[in-house]
């Protein structure tokens, strides 16, 4: 009972603080809202036993994501909202559409199966904590995929240093071609 | 019946810890003022040991001014978020054997979360003012939190290895009550990287750019007054406490000492935590401040390649050592 009701208070906070992260005026209240929400959701892992997905959601996605659109959202700093009735013509066709789909998934939820257990029940994950059941399996079983996504976020980080090194390169050359000089100082 | 002891021990820890934080700022102008050949605080009762608390009750008298053109709801919020975060943290440090409030088994990710949850309450107490000083001071603050949690956190994976635990009460035992057992002797490294990471996360100078004086007037808190500013105090004290918490629990044996001391174990804990924040206190009265771009340069170009170079030999001499 007290879990359900828990779980309860998560949802319904998850799914206000969604709502309001769209409906702020204000950019830094939004993101302050899906604060709270990954706040939540952490919660969320915490009933499923999973107190380090909670941890790690908390740390990453708050405490580095999350702060990193805040810096966009400072530096951009919108100062006045657009304000139009509508961004396209055709809204209600859209709000048809979406209400259909929102049908569809309170529809399709019916049909929910509990999943079959596995080798990880509650009782093998609390005894070796959940740490260590996770990285045991994200090293021997998922170790594959473990590195398939090591690769493309490598390949992320050499990309952002290739493109904050072009633009200084590119700099160089329009200084080049405005000041010819500089040609020859390099050569000397 | 239990809930009633937990709330016991609860309000028995927060006030604590608020008479500590207390004495901790008597303590800091004691010693710098005696290393500056000056006496500190003395009016105030004998040698000034009540100034602590005429400074809170001017504080909590004082008028709580609010900007014009603040957002007014996220500036009346900042200061609580840091200050709750902060306290938040103490519930999970293991002050003896068995007296953690919550010995959880992410303890030290738990602390990681918290202290990161902490930075919003300055980032925000930098935009809500609506003054370039404190947005000046919020942004650095921000920049400096996420580099430097990175080399702490990896400055700590050494130590998670050895001990093979995130549980804090944990890290002690794996320990042992050895002098050499303390992971200050097997990870020299990892707590140099700690120890410079801990002085930037908690605004410390020779880190202190987010509230420099002399280019900020007082950074992110310019703008407080009265009981809120107290409050980013308070924040600032309790998670120097945490750090230096943090780093005996995991480079300094945490509760054990030379010898057991029966009526009040958690002794030797007290009493070095109270060296690291001495450590702290010399520190600040020696350094000067760093530019922003060394401070840059240290965190991302010296303390991360050298905290994942000591992971690196730790698991090769693991590996060995099986």
């Amino acid at each position: 009972m007290l879990i359900k009701s828990i779980f309860l208070y998560c949802a319904l906070v998850i799914i206000t603080t969604a709502i309001l992260t769209v409906r702020f005026r204000n950019p830094v209240h939004s993101v302050l809202a899906v604060l709270v929400l990954f706040f939540h959701m952490a919660g969320l892992y915490l009933l499923l036993n999973a107190e380090f997905l909670a941890a790690v959601q908390v740390i990453v996605y708050a405490g580095a994501i999350l702060v990193l659109y805040l810096f966009v959202v400072f530096l951009v700093n919108v100062k006045k909202e657009i304000k139009t009735d509508r961004f396209i013509a055709s809204y209600k066709i859209a709000a048809i559409c979406s209400f259909l789909v929102f049908v569809l998934l309170i529809a399709g939820s019916r049909s929910f199966l509990i999943g079959p257990s596995g080798k990880w029940t509650i009782e093998a994950v609390n005894r070796i904590t959940h740490t260590k059941a996770i990285g045991s399996e994200i090293f021997s079983t998922y170790v594959l995929p473990f590195e398939i996504v090591a690769l493309i976020l490598l390949v992320a980080v050499i990309g952002g240093i290739l493109l904050a090194k072009q633009d200084k390169q590119e700099d160089f050359s329009i200084h080049k071609k405005r000041f010819p000089q500089l040609k020859e100082d390099n050569s000397a | 019946m239990q809930i009633l002891i937990l709330l016991i021990q609860i309000a028995i820890l927060v006030a604590v810890v608020l008479l500590h934080v207390a004495y901790a700022t008597y303590f800091e102008r004691k010693i710098i003022g005696h290393m500056q050949v000056r006496m500190g605080p003395m009016l105030v009762g004998w040698h000034g040991l009540l100034q602590p608390i005429a400074d809170g009750i001017k504080s909590f008298f004082k008028e709580d001014i609010i900007p014009d053109q603040a957002d007014k709801s996220l500036f009346l919020a900042a200061p609580i978020i840091c200050l709750a975060a902060m306290m938040v943290s103490l519930s999970v440090l293991p002050f003896a054997k068995g007296w953690a409030l919550a010995d959880i088994n992410v303890g030290l990710l738990f602390i990681f979360a918290m202290s990161s949850l902490a930075s919003y309450g300055i980032i925000l107490a930098g935009w809500a003012s609506n003054s370039k000083y404190t947005l000046l001071g919020g942004i650095r603050s921000m920049a400096q939190v996420i580099s430097y949690e990175i080399a702490i956190g990896l400055s700590l994976v050494g130590v998670m290895m050895l001990s093979g635990t995130l549980n804090l009460s944990q890290i002690v035992e794996a320990q042992g009550n050895s002098f050499f057992g303390m992971f200050i002797i097997s990870q020299p490294v990892a707590f140099f990287v700690f120890f410079i990471a801990m002085l930037a996360e908690t605004n410390r100078v020779p880190f202190d750019l987010p509230e420099a004086e002399t280019e900020l007037v007082s950074g992110y808190i310019t703008e407080y007054s009265g009981m809120r500013y107290a409050m980013f105090f308070m924040a600032e004290y309790i998670g120097m406490f945490v750090m230096a918490s943090i780093g005996v629990v995991c480079f300094l044996g945490g509760w054990y000492g030379p010898f057991a001391v029966p009526l009040f174990p958690p002794i030797w804990f007290i009493l070095k935590v109270y060296f690291i924040m001495f450590l702290f206190i010399w520190i600040r009265a020696t350094l000067p401040r760093y530019r922003y771009d060394q401070l840059m340069a240290i965190g991302w170009k010296l303390l991360i390649p050298l905290s994942l170079g000591n992971i690196f030999i730790t698991g090769l001499a693991m590996t060995l050592a099986q």
